[in-house]
């Protein structure tokens, strides 16, 4: 009875000497810091209204929207915009063009990188390799809107220089962007094209990372450059490329929807019609709030899990992860 | 010190080397030389074949007589581009865009990032999830539209300055570089010495990040100067076009040349096409003139984010 009495009496004072200790810390804090206090409420505030607020207001997805009554006016409808698009027979082809798309460009995209960062490490020439370096990182300056037109320019098929240099070999000319099989590959190409440089700094900066030592004793061993590549160069570059891995797999349905909708057309619609282009379209040319917001919910919680399982995967087998 | 030495030990080794490096691993490095080679006139070939036909007379590049080197040298196309008002007005647009949408990131940023670094700011890492989750998840294009338009952004150039002013993954750079490089002795000396710590991050702070200053400016710079997405679906008004969505309507669209007024049809259609590639280089020029002197900025910056903190 005491015991107990006192155990329990030990434990509040123990809760209550915790809840005072941080009463305490923060009125310190407060003291010493309300500056800051009072500079963070802008960029909280910003992230509150253009954050958190979206997140709020996609209820949507669960309300039949109407413009007078608002968000919260609006009555519930349940799940019938869900049951709406998984009924709805584009919901197949939009779900396998974003996933076909994202997956190539994960494929082709995630390994250029390495590969060039691990060339450059081998050349001794310092001005060859400074000059690879700025022209490979120089694309990535170029705007969405200029990279579109230049790979429209490069592949008209009346004026375009591909068409024009096809044809002086006697190929036929090709209206690679009127190719519903093509447009997947132009994507996920000009991408490397604009981004491989860029991409490549981070694994550079690893591989520079590397304890000199160990390309000695690779030597004394008898290594010779490939072997050293292959076992001292691609595990040091690990822990960089699994986090580049994870972020890219958590944007996989976000793949570049401002690229992909400028270059869509309708003859190539067929592949390129994606979850995002169709949001866009349904919502805002559209006026289909409820929907659009259903359709882009959905695409947030795939998006979620992926990169919650690639993460997860990642800690157990290679011990790197985000958190 | 054992940097330097084994820096000295590699110079003594590496001639030797050379000199016993075998036929596999010769034949080695050509594949590479030949490999990165092939990527440098890949990536180059596209931009100098641009810069060249922008140069070229309009028939020229109709007729895919240039592939290398400008043909009939003229600045013509360059002068239509400087004649189209909708350009003119684009250009100054962006940069105001540029210029102040910069302004308002690169404060906020600060204001959140230097708070964030300090262990004695409490609530300090709850404040930290509370940014990242909005790079894992997010309300989407509709709500995220509906919130703009309650605060009545629509149609003002505010839209394209605010709601898109702050990126997570710059806050979390900033943090890095003020945790790593700032001395937590300086703000304690400065504590003692009854400074308030607005007054300590303009005069101590400030001037000591001058290098992450230079970063999130560039990087907010370049990213405002090529959106375009904001303005397509916030702007209604013609004049308050950024010059990305200019080009669009110019190169994508192909509707933006009506007013060049040049007579024969032919010869416009071919001026049209001269236009695109100058526009091009026009559009790109800031940027690429600059980056010469940024690069090496924007590699700080992305190595400063890479370091996890």
């Amino acid at each position: 009875m005491t015991l107990r009495t006192t155990i329990s009496k030990g434990k509040t004072v123990v809760k209550e000497g915790r809840r005072s200790a941080l009463k305490l810390a923060l009125s310190k804090s407060w003291r010493r810091h309300w500056q800051l206090y009072l500079l963070i409420i802008p960029p909280v505030a910003y992230f509150i209204i253009f954050k958190y607020v979206p997140m709020v207001n996609a209820v949507l997805a669960f309300k039949d929207y109407n413009v007078i009554k608002g968000i919260w006016g609006s009555p519930w409808v349940g799940t019938k915009y869900f049951e709406l698009l998984f009924q709805n027979p584009a919901f197949v082809t939009l779900i396998k063009n974003t996933l076909y798309i994202s997956f190539y460009s994960l494929i082709v995209g995630f390994p250029v990188p390495i590969l060039l960062a691990l060339a450059l490490n081998e050349v001794k020439n310092a001005k060859f390799k400074k000059t690879v370096q700025m022209v490979t990182y120089a694309p990535y300056f170029i705007s969405t809107v200029v990279m579109v037109s230049i790979i429209m320019m490069f592949l008209s098929p009346r004026l375009g220089i591909v068409n024009t240099i096809a044809g002086a070999l006697g190929f036929e000319a090709v209206n690679f962007l009127g190719e519903p099989g093509l447009f997947r590959s132009i994507y996920v190409f000009s991408d490397v094209w604009q981004s491989m440089g860029y991409s490549a700094v981070i694994y550079l900066a690893a591989l520079s990372g590397i304890d000199p030592s160990l390309y000695e004793a690779a030597k004394v061993d008898g290594a010779n450059r490939f072997q050293k590549m292959l076992n001292i160069d691609l595990p040091g570059l690990l822990p960089a490329a699994v986090i580049i891995l994870i972020l890219s797999v958590g944007n996989i349905m976000a793949v570049g929807f401002e690229k992909i909708y400028l270059l869509q057309n309708p003859l190539n619609l067929s592949a390129s019609e994606i979850i995002s282009t169709y949001v866009y379209k349904m919502g805002l040319l559209n006026a289909n709030y409820s929907f659009a917001t259903a359709v882009g919910l959905f695409n947030s919680l795939i998006n979620l899990i992926l990169l919650l399982t690639v993460n997860a995967v990642a800690k157990r087998l290679s011990n790197t992860s985000l958190w | 010190m054992s940097k330097l030495l084994s820096q000295a030990n590699r110079s003594t080794v590496n001639p030797r080397s050379t000199i016993r490096e075998s036929f596999g691993d010769r034949m080695f490095m050509a594949i590479i030389y030949l490999i990165l080679t092939v990527v440098l006139i890949a990536v180059l070939y596209p931009l100098i074949y641009i810069v060249s036909s922008s140069l070229s007379s309009p028939a020229a590049v109709s007729s895919g007589k240039v592939w290398l080197w400008p043909i009939d040298l003229t600045l013509d196309g360059y002068k239509s581009v400087l004649r189209n008002d909708q350009v003119i007005m684009g250009y100054g647009n962006s940069l105001f865009y540029t210029a102040i949408g910069t302004l308002i990131s690169v404060a906020l940023t600060i204001m959140i990032a230097y708070p964030l670094s300090k262990k004695t700011f409490v609530g300090r890492s709850p404040l930290m999830m509370f940014i990242t989750f909005t790079m894992l998840f997010s309300g989407g294009l509709i709500p995220t539209y509906l919130v703009v338009k309650s605060m009545g952004m629509i149609d003002s150039r505010w839209a394209l300055l605010i709601p898109n002013a702050v990126w997570v993954w710059q806050v979390i750079i900033a943090r890095t570089f003020f945790q790593n490089s700032i001395p937590e002795e300086l703000s304690e000396a400065a504590d003692i010495d009854g400074c308030s710590d607005i007054r300590f991050i303009f005069s101590v702070i400030l001037p000591l990040a001058k290098p992450i200053v230079a970063v999130l400016s560039l990087m907010y710079a370049v990213g405002q100067w090529n959106a375009y997405f904001d303005a397509l679906i916030y702007l209604k008004t013609q004049s308050l076009y950024p010059l990305q969505l200019v080009l669009r309507s110019i190169l994508i669209l192909s509707n933006g040349t009506g007013n060049m007024n040049l007579g024969e049809m032919v010869k416009q259609q071919q001026m049209a096409e001269l236009m695109k590639y100058s526009l091009i280089v026009m559009a790109s020029l800031p940027v690429l003139v600059i980056y010469p002197f940024v690069q090496r900025y924007f590699v700080q910056g992305m190595l400063i984010g890479s370091v996890k903190g």
